[in-house]
């Protein structure tokens, strides 16, 4: 018998994120690599761990295997806990019946018995594809001492953008009175971040009254927050300040990283905020005697002898002699050939880029096209990527 | 495999200067981001060894803190694992120092008695190496041998060091205090040997008061026991001098030996993790040929060194041929050559401190200069 815990997370890390293309063929979003070391969904976790809360679980459907065996036991984010800890929760058969999450609400209402079985005053629901730090026992402190029934994190975003988000419009007590879809005619710039807290039993209320309505489409955004709006429950936006992105297309997970690389955005030094994560034990990196490398991150166990700027480099990833690399993303143990070039590019997990190739290359005008080698794909010797490509094959020399 | 490692961490040296002022030769940062204890233990778990002994004495602080409880290394286990042993206190408390290996056993022999292993591996924490014991095991077990005894051949041998002579794989002589000219049987102080004997021998040993494994153990014993030697062929190189631990580092930044001692088939070397992020090159970083750990943040220009985790070098800053340790900081404009920093030391805006490539300048842990 599980004791009484105060707040539990769940992670929601099922979506396919068809729209990060050829990078989640194999692996679900939350597992990408992110920032040389990471991958995206230590961030979430590291917030759980930092702000206390050490019950957190990872609803799983999408390409498992690889997020399931980085997440193993949680040892890496110290929550591999005699009560509690990480727990992966894939759909699963009850009685007679078994089907696969149909939607955000309808994953949590699967699980109910997992949330029963910890018993939380309050159940915080995650994204797996945001990359920020955020103190979430703060938002929970708010929520009580609001007496919410839901809190919403929300950011606020430059009013011209505001349409591409769902945006929350409250009074002045922060009090939610509409929720607004992606709206023509933005009334506020107060984003919804996907971040949530809800007192346990008034979510359990509408999970359950959802699931019976066929109209629905069992989604926190379309449906349950309209609902519980609509019913007048006490809804209560919390205002964060600080980086916060989201990472589900090719140009904003480039973005993120690249970020990563200007000062004071996005602070990983701070020892008081650890982000934390699976590391391959590796030796510290090296850089040859004819290498340079500038504005850049590295991690152990790469190995750079070419010309390296303004890119990330994750673990055990190569850079040959006399290749250049620009504004790039090299995921792990991937390997960029003799005098190869690779501009505004991502190349995948574990990619061989052959001497002499051409990924990628500067913006002519407007935004950079960011071309993409797949994981595992050979791009061969003098073979070309053209910008905004992506490559999910294969690369022959044209 | 069918055996437990007792790993020697207590003995200190004095050749090591202020790196061992307090810690043990085997808690030296190495590397960039290990401890010399690292390969020890990584090749015990690596060799499929899942009970390892770590003797410690004095100074062990460091150490324990830094093995924790083996987690890092696969050794935390229900059955069996790491094990920390210190001196106990039911074994002549007054004693200082351990007199040498017989009486460090000695202390152990609960833990060693208490196994079930058949085999015992004996080895020191201060090598730097990847091993692998099962294929020493092999040999052992083929030669039929009572101890084998593994060496390398090198002619680096100081005053103190211990060289085999042998006839075919077997050793005829035991030169102690060596210091002989030319290249030797350099004993790397392990030994592998059944674990009821070593208990039987070490017991006679230290009832007539001997303190040496290799003299009055093997030496002893040439005539009346089967001794065989096992030449290790790859990297290895012990960390008994300021010299040695400049060189060593130095010599990681060759690829063939960073290759074989960190991506070797036989296993990785683990370490305890920092979740540092990513080393941080700004405009202006300039770095060739050197090793970098997570956590750096580099401004300035960096040759030939060593960094480990969360090492800063400002802007304008020229460190060549150095070793800067974990947290320290070089400040902007200036120039170290030839320089071990230890951790979390500070050296200020312009200073200069210029060594010699076999005389080091060794700023002590948390010094300001």
């Amino acid at each position: 018998m599980y004791l009484k815990k105060n707040c539990i997370a769940m992670l929601l890390a099922g979506g396919q994120g068809s729209r990060l293309g050829v990078l989640t063929k194999r692996m679900a979003k939350p597992a990408i690599p992110f920032g040389g070391k990471y991958r995206i969904i230590d961030f979430p976790l590291s917030n759980c761990i930092n702000s206390g809360i050490d019950t957190v679980g990872v609803l799983t459907q999408y390409q498992p295997y690889v997020l399931n065996s980085y997440i193993g036991n949680g040892q890496p984010w110290d929550m591999d806990r005699i009560r509690g800890g990480v727990s992966i929760l894939p759909p699963y058969v009850r009685g007679k019946d078994g089907e696969w999450y149909t939607g955000t609400a309808n994953a949590i209402y699967q699980n109910i018995n997992y949330i029963d079985m910890n018993d939380p005053e309050y159940v915080l629901l995650l994204s797996g594809d945001h990359i920020y730090k955020m103190d979430y026992d703060r938002m929970l402190r708010e929520h009580v001492a609001n007496k919410a029934d839901a809190t919403i994190a929300v950011l606020e975003v430059p009013m011209q953008e505001a349409s591409r988000f769902g945006i929350m419009n409250a009074d002045e007590d922060g009090r939610i009175t509409e929720f607004e879809e992606k709206p023509k005619h933005p009334k506020s710039n107060k984003a919804s971040m996907g971040i949530y807290i809800f007192t346990w039993k008034k979510l359990r209320h509408y999970l359950e009254l959802d699931e019976q309505d066929p109209n629905s489409s069992k989604d926190f955004g379309k449906n349950i927050i309209p609902r519980m709006l609509a019913d007048g429950q006490r809804m209560m936006a919390y205002n964060f300040s600080g980086y916060w992105k989201d990472v589900g297309t090719i140009d904003s997970l480039w973005e993120a990283n690249m970020d990563l690389l200007k000062p004071n955005l996005l602070n990983l030094h701070d020892d008081g905020w650890r982000i934390y994560s699976r590391t391959p034990a590796q030796a510290p990196h090296y850089v040859g005697s004819d290498a340079t490398v500038e504005n850049s991150l590295l991690t152990e166990g790469s190995v750079v002898n070419g010309d390296v700027r303004d890119s990330v480099i994750f673990h055990g990833a190569r850079i040959a002699k006399g290749a250049v690399v620009r504004k790039s993303i090299v995921m792990p143990d991937a390997v960029i050939g003799e005098d190869a070039v690779v501009e505004y590019a991502i190349v995948g997990e574990n990619a061989k880029v052959g001497a002499k190739a051409v990924i990628g290359g500067p913006p002519r005008q407007g935004d950079p096209q960011i071309a993409v080698v797949g994981p595992d794909i050979t791009v061969e010797d003098c073979a070309i990527v053209k910008p905004g490509e992506m490559m999910s094959a294969d690369v022959a020399a044209r | 495999m069918n055996a437990l490692a007792i790993i020697f961490a207590y003995a200190n040296n004095d050749k090591l200067k202020e790196l061992t002022e307090k810690r043990t030769p085997a808690s030296v940062p190495i590397g960039g981001r290990y401890r010399v204890v690292d390969f020890a233990l990584s090749n015990m778990i690596n060799s499929n060894i899942t009970k390892v002994g770590i003797i410690t004495r004095n100074n062990y602080q460091s150490l324990m803190d830094h093995v924790g409880n083996g987690k890092e290394w696969d050794l935390s286990r229900k059955r069996d694992g790491l094990y920390i042993l210190p001196p106990y206190a039911q074994y002549d408390s007054n004693m200082q120092e351990y007199g040498g290996w017989i009486d460090a056993l000695s202390a152990a022999m609960t833990f060693i008695r208490r196994s079930r292993e058949k085999y015992v591996v004996l080895t020191t924490g201060e090598y730097v190496c990847n091993i692998d014991y099962e294929e020493v095991l092999a040999q052992h077990e083929k030669s039929e041998a009572d101890i084998t005894c593994i060496y390398r051949r090198d002619d680096r041998g100081t005053t103190g060091d211990i060289a085999y002579t042998l006839e075919g794989d077997r050793i005829t002589d035991v030169l102690l205090g060596a210091g002989v000219e030319g290249e030797q049987n350099m004993s790397m102080d392990m030994f592998i040997i059944e674990r009821q004997m070593l208990e039987n021998l070490v017991r006679e040993a230290a009832m007539r008061g001997q303190k040496s494994l290799a003299r009055d153990i093997i030496r002893r014993h040439l005539n009346t026991l089967k001794i065989f030697g096992y030449e290790f062929k790859g990297y290895a190189r012990r960390v008994d001098s300021v010299q040695a631990y400049m060189q060593i580092n130095m010599d990681m930044l060759q690829e063939d030996v960073r290759e074989e001692l960190f991506n070797n088939p036989n296993g990785r070397i683990y370490t305890k993790v920092r979740d540092e992020m990513p080393a941080q090159y700004l405009e202006g970083a300039r770095v060739r040929n050197s090793l970098v750990a997570d956590g750096c943040i580099i401004e300035g220009e960096v040759e030939n060194c060593v960094l480990a985790r969360g090492v800063r070098i400002g802007k304008g800053a020229k460190v060549s041929n150095s070793i800067i340790l974990q947290k320290s900081e070089v400040l902007a404009e200036a120039h170290l050559e030839h320089v071990i920093v230890d951790k979390d030391a500070i050296v200020r805006t312009g200073r200069t401190l210029i060594g010699r490539e076999n005389l080091p300048v060794l700023i002590g842990k948390g010094m300001v200069i």
